[in-house]
């Protein structure tokens, strides 16, 4: 019996090996159908009534709200790759292109991917937590039973201030990005402040501008969506129940977006170019 | 049962993680009735009701709901059912980031298109109704258990719902409490007239005020239909069951349990000789008088003293009793003639002045400033009984000859009721 086993080891190990593939693939597939239709739903009950107040209430919560440390971030960013990108120029005697290094660099990608991770780490945290602690008090079946449909009444409102907040949060974080390049480039280091500015000006096409804010949509779509995914269904987590499931939701939720933010960021840029 | 369920399981089963909560259940529930489902934990009560208002969906068989399968039915009309019922969850599930007011308002500003004025109008009645007028502006965390139940129940009746779940609405409160939320329950169902399914441990209230009995068993229905029958059913684990949930003492007024009080009597009846006399005597007060008097807790505290009273007094002469009612106690004089228990009545009712009347009596000038006057009579009944009688007969011959025995009347004026 003992000699069989041995002999079919390898056998057993290339099973095992597969069958967990197998499992995962599946499970992720699954996961990934299940999100989609979650987005569908949830997108489509943004224009049924009664969505304006609540709607407003979440823009302010996840846009207004993150704006200032949206903005803290855009300035010590931009203030970085001034200082970082004044002395690389140096070398090659580009100094007045400063601007345009530092302009295009925030709209096209460190802006909306910025912006999108401290919104994922101040609201979609905060989104997954909230549904999560919903579901496991039976707030969610106590909509339900109450006749409202909680994917339009917790969901739709979410994903759609995210729609609105992303793009708007990207141009502050651009905006602030450029002040804080100009603090170090032209107050700091003392490169000349017009030249500054009129390549900031002469550098940027309506392109660029477009390309960053269709990256900030689609960042906030896929934001929205992960962290009340995972929040929704932190009942269904196998690794946790209670308090601990809506831990790790909110876990996954902040690990996943920010993933799929940098993964999206490439698909998305890949088009755009 | 002549009437066409309301909702019927026909062979419904359903599985969680491979393991059977419910295995092929057949139940009725009738319009307008009390239904109480009981059974062992995990036994899948609340799995069978949140079936029933469709937050989970059978494996196998199916729900008929007015005779129409619920899973053939449309959407719409399925929701058109469903806006009829309303769902008292275990731990209440208020939305805790909402006042009072905007948790009761809440179904109303969500599913109707009522203006906001008329919203707030229903739903500061239902607030009202419910005694929480003080609370109207708290959130849930800042309100005791109690509170927060009955801010569930106004809740889930502010949409005037034609079928109301209850799940567990009486766990974690104390005995008065548990007789409070039922009493509610009774009020309003007799006020709105809806059909009531109800899950609840709370022996032997619930029983009292159920017109029907589910008892879950090994994922089944052990029993169905009106208690008293369920105690005739000569099912041992069913039996066993009912007796374990009794206990040996009733929660609210420390008398014993109707399992305690039956086996108290089949020993006297073993230990007396069969020639020798024993009587009884039926004690009541009109519990539902003194609720509309004094409000449903004052009213619950008043039995409480009645029961304790007549447990210490009548102990002390070898008597035993027990609530065979809400508002009914029963009482054995072992080896005593019907002569004997009719002086220990009449000292009893002379002592009961001091003992249960004063009590009611600070408990209505507490309300003084009701406008309404009542009279409250303690009625007794003292029977012989002969070892041949049952305790349902001993309770008819008592309830025969019942007659005052003292009363509570009104020294502040106003109308009589």
């Amino acid at each position: 019996m003992k000699e069989r086993d041995e002999t079919n080891k390898p056998v057993n190990m290339l099973v095992s090996f597969f069958s967990t593939v197998g499992r995962w693939t599946i499970r992720t597939v699954g996961n990934f159908g299940a999100m989609a239709v979650f987005f569908f739903l949830g997108f489509i009950n943004i224009f049924r009534s009664r969505q304006i107040r609540e709607i407003t209430s979440q823009t302010y919560y996840i846009g207004a709200k993150s704006s200032l440390i949206v903005m803290l971030v855009a300035l010590f960013t931009g203030m970085v790759l001034g200082l970082q990108l004044f002395y690389t120029l140096v070398k090659f005697g580009s100094v007045g292109a400063l601007g345009s290094a530092i302009s295009l660099s925030l709209v096209r990608e460190l802006g909306p991917v910025l912006t999108a991770i401290m919104i994922t780490a101040r609201a979609g945290s905060a989104m997954a937590a909230e549904i999560g602690i919903l579901r496991n008090s039976e707030q969610i079946d106590a909509l339900y039973t109450m006749g409202v449909d909680p994917i339009r009444y917790l969901i739709s409102p979410k994903i759609a201030a995210s729609i609105i907040s992303f793009p708007l949060l990207t141009a502050f974080f651009d905006l602030i990005g450029i002040i804080g390049g100009y603090i170090t480039g032209v107050v700091l280091l003392g490169t000349n402040g017009g030249t500054y500015f009129y390549r900031v000006q002469s550098s940027i096409d309506m392109v660029d501008i477009r390309g960053g804010f269709i990256k900030a949509l689609v960042f906030g779509a896929i934001v929205s969506c992960i962290c009340c995914f995972q929040g929704y269904f932190c009942h269904m987590r196998s690794d946790g129940f209670g308090a601990k499931s809506v831990g790790l939701a909110t876990v996954s939720a902040v690990v996943i977006s920010c993933v799929m933010i940098l993964v999206s960021d490439y698909v998305v840029t890949s088009f755009l170019m | 049962m002549d009437a066409p369920p309301l909702i019927e399981f026909r062979n419904v089963t359903k599985r969680f993680n491979g393991k059977t909560v419910l295995d092929n259940v057949n139940l009725s529930i009738y319009e307008n009735q009390v239904t109480t489902i009981i059974g062992k934990s995990g036994t899948g009560k609340s799995v069978l009701l949140k079936h029933i208002i469709g937050l989970l969906k059978p494996d196998e068989g199916t729900i008929l709901f007015r005779g129409t399968p619920i899973n053939k039915m449309k959407k719409a009309e399925w929701e058109g059912h469903r806006s009829k019922i309303a769902y008292l969850f275990q731990n209440n599930a208020l939305l805790d980031s909402m006042t009072v007011l905007e948790n009761v308002a809440f179904p109303l500003r969500q599913t109707t298109d009522l203006p906001k004025a008329e919203i707030e109008k229903r739903a500061m009645k239902r607030i009202e109704d419910l005694e929480l007028a003080e609370a109207v502006g708290k959130f849930p965390s800042e309100l005791s258990g109690g509170m927060q139940k009955r801010v569930a129940l106004a809740r889930a009746l502010v949409t005037d719902p034609e079928i109301v779940l209850f799940d567990e609405p009486t766990t974690g409160q104390d005995p008065i409490r548990k007789n409070m939320i039922l009493s509610m329950i009774i009020h309003y169902r007799k006020k709105y007239g809806f059909t009531a399914i109800m899950i609840s441990h709370d022996i032997p209230d619930v029983f009292f005020i159920s017109d029907r009995v589910i008892i879950l068993w090994e994922g089944g229905v052990g029993f169905e239909g009106a208690y008293e029958d369920a105690l005739k059913q000569n099912v041992p684990m069913i039996d066993e069951f009912l007796r374990s949930l009794d206990g040996f003492e009733d929660q609210l007024t420390g008398l014993l349990s109707r399992e305690a009080f039956k086996m108290h009597y089949s020993a006297m009846l073993g230990s007396t000789a069969r020639e020798a006399t024993s009587s009884a005597a039926l004690f009541g007060v009109r519990l539902n008088i003194l609720s509309e008097a004094l409000g449903t807790q004052a009213a619950l505290e008043a039995l409480k003293a009645l029961g304790e009273y007549t447990n210490r007094y009548f102990n002390a002469v070898g008597g035993f009793s027990a609530r065979h009612s809400r508002d009914e106690i029963l009482t054995i004089f072992p080896r005593k003639t019907i002569e004997e228990a009719r002086k220990l009545v009449e000292d009893y009712s002379r002592n009961l002045e001091h003992g249960v009347i004063d009590h009611i009596r600070d408990i209505a000038s507490g309300n003084s400033g009701e406008a309404t006057c009542f009279d409250i009579h303690i009625h007794a009944g003292v029977t012989e009984i002969s070892p041949e009688d049952t305790i349902d007969e001993i309770i008819e011959k008592g309830r025969a000859k019942q007659e005052i025995i003292s009363t509570y009347r009104c020294d502040f004026g106003g109308e009589e009721q």
